[in-house]
């Protein structure tokens, strides 16, 4: 057996042991606790409540719908960039990044403002009769923007290393551009893809400040569960709250081992290939 | 065609026709979703003039509100730093059991919502939570006050630093510090002679991401906060109440200064990423799976 000669362990990971415990796990586990004062019928009562169960609703099919758009957009916009070569390409790379930098109460006021009634996106969609701003569309716009770069920036790596040969081959045996793409790209964009979709919905379940100025938060149709959990608190009906933050963390610690599984695998695979 | 002279077709996709469509719609849609809050962020916050802007920046609580912003950076940025320079050195320099659960839960408050990350707070410090009544008869204050914010953003923010260095060690390995150690090095001075040097973009890379996020939470630090004017409001929150007041202009006079620190930031991050920083966890943001390229024991 190697002799362990570096120094430092202790105080490494007693720094680490400390912080992790204060910071992270000391408030989860007294949520947790909190949560689980309540007896199984009260818990059960407070999150399967219309109410609540409307907000999940609404959370979840919102994030479906912004992570499916920033499927096919985040992986065009991938596309393009790895692709192709046009003025302005690395400002257009570098501003991908913008919705992790801009933080999202900037976000929140900036999308309403745009989609709102008399904004300069809002006031043509409401010439044809749609209203973004204060319905759940708007909550589809603000996950959208808030995980966009996800995608973008899973998929871009895998597409930079695909191997030219394999499209030649396939060229060569005369399959159409739109056939090769499906039959032999999107495979193996397929793992990439995945894990930004994972990493794209659970940001989206989470969100809070850039959807709470757009979405209007009408109970039962615009109320996310975020928002449900910080009104509960406002009414000082804490056991509500933690009750409702709990099932936020039960949902986040799921998306996170699917997360863990699925970039696994998308490693394992670049790997391979 | 004839075989004489090899004809390469264009690449798949690399038709004028599919290239043009396609940067076309991308730029477009680009142009709408994230270049146009950029623009109007600015144009909101100049709408009524120059003048009127000054006069929202120099009032009182947004200067206030700004003063706060940086105080609770500049303590949370520096300790969030040395606890990922700690957590990287722990995980890549030594083995021992459980290391991988550990690189999990240091993983975990990307993943939780910043409401949820507030409301575990108040279960500790509030007082229905689990310290509140000894803190409130020994009259500390934590919630609705300065060490509530900067705890909640080191909560939101605990992953920044370690991320990046975490695989970057693990990729150099341990056998330039075995070597300075075996030469009569002091730890100190190997991390800061030997380990310091290679993996300093990426530490930088950590900081500037970490303090972007510190300055810019809301969620979280809007739930232990107190949102008291002139007093527990940070910049966000600041901006969200003068927003609700219809002080239109003035709430985008302040966000105009988090965009700018927001543009500052993608700056230095492709201006990092040039030298090397940040690449390596684009494909993997949970840092386990990148372990597996070193067996443990």
């Amino acid at each position: 057996m190697k002799r362990r000669v570096l120094p430092g362990l202790p105080l490494a990971l007693g720094i680490t042991l400390l912080y992790v415990g204060l910071i992270v796990a000391l408030p989860l586990g007294a949520l947790i606790y909190k949560a689980g004062t309540l007896g199984f019928e009260d818990y059960w009562r407070i999150v399967s409540s219309e109410r609540a169960v409307a907000s999940y609703r609404v959370t979840a099919l919102s994030a479906a719908a912004a992570t499916a758009f920033n499927l096919v957009f985040g992986m065009a916009l991938a596309w393009v960039l790895v692709r192709y070569q046009f003025p302005g390409k690395r400002l257009v790379d570098a501003i991908v990044d913008l919705p992790f930098a801009l933080p999202t109460a900037v976000a929140g006021i900036a999308l309403t403002t745009l989609f709102a009634a008399n904004g300069w996106f809002g006031a043509p969609l409401a010439a044809i009769g749609i209203s973004v701003a204060y319905t759940p569309l708007g909550i589809m716009v603000a996950m959208a923007f808030t995980s966009l770069p996800f995608i973008v920036r899973t998929v871009q790596p895998v597409l930079e290393d695909l191997d030219p040969a394999l499209e030649e081959a396939a060229q060569s045996l005369g399959g159409s551009d739109w056939t090769i793409f499906r039959k032999v790209i999107l495979p193996l964009l397929t793992p990439a893809l995945m894990a930004g979709v994972s990493l794209s919905f659970a940001r989206s379940l989470g969100e809070f400040g850039a959807i709470i100025f757009i979405a209007g938060n009408q109970p039962n149709q615009t109320e996310i569960t975020a928002l449900l959990t910080y009104i509960r608190l406002e009414e000082y009906d804490y056991q509500a709250a933690a009750a409702i933050a709990s099932v936020l963390l039960i949902t986040a610690f799921v998306m996170l081992a699917l997360t863990n599984l699925l970039q696994a695998r998308a490693l394992r695979y670049t790997q391979r290939s | 065609m004839s075989a004489a002279k090899p004809h390469k077709p264009p690449r798949v996709g690399d038709t004028p026709a599919v290239r043009r469509t396609l940067i076309g719609v991308v730029l477009l849609l680009g142009a709408v979703l994230v270049l146009a809050p950029l623009v109007i962020i600015f144009a909101q916050a100049f709408s009524l003039g120059l003048q009127a802007f000054a006069a929202a920046i120099a009032h009182p609580d947004t200067l206030h509100a700004i003063f706060l912003t940086v105080v609770t950076a500049l303590i949370a940025v520096p300790i969030n730093t040395a606890f990922g320079v700690a957590a990287a050195w722990a995980v890549t320099k030594f083995d021992f059991p459980g290391k991988r659960l550990l690189i999990v839960i240091i993983e975990i408050p990307f993943s939780i919502s910043p409401v949820v990350a507030g409301v575990a707070y108040l279960f500790v410090y509030g007082l229905q939570g689990l310290f509140g009544p000894a803190l409130a008869s020994a009259d500390i204050k934590i919630l609705f006050a300065l060490p509530g914010i900067v705890l909640a953003s080191m909560f939101v923010t605990a992953p920044f630093v370690a991320r990046e260095l975490i695989p970057l060690m693990q990729a150099q390995g341990r056998d330039l510090e075995e070597a300075a150690t075996s030469l009569g090095a002091s730890g100190w001075r190997t991390f800061f002679s030997v380990t310091l040097p290679n993996v300093r973009w990426a530490l930088l890379y950590g900081v500037v991401l970490c303090n972007a996020r510190v300055m810019g939470e809301f969620g979280a630090v809007s739930v232990v906060s107190g949102n008291v004017r002139g007093q527990t409001n940070t910049l966000p929150l600041h901006i969200e109440l003068l927003y609700h007041d219809y002080q239109t202009a003035g709430a985008f006079a302040a966000a105009s200064i988090l965009t700018v620190l927001a543009v500052v930031t993608i700056i230095a991050k492709v201006l990092l990423e040039r030298q090397g920083a940040g690449r390596r966890t684009r494909v993997s943001v949970a840092a386990p799976t990148i372990m597996s390229g070193e067996p443990t024991k």
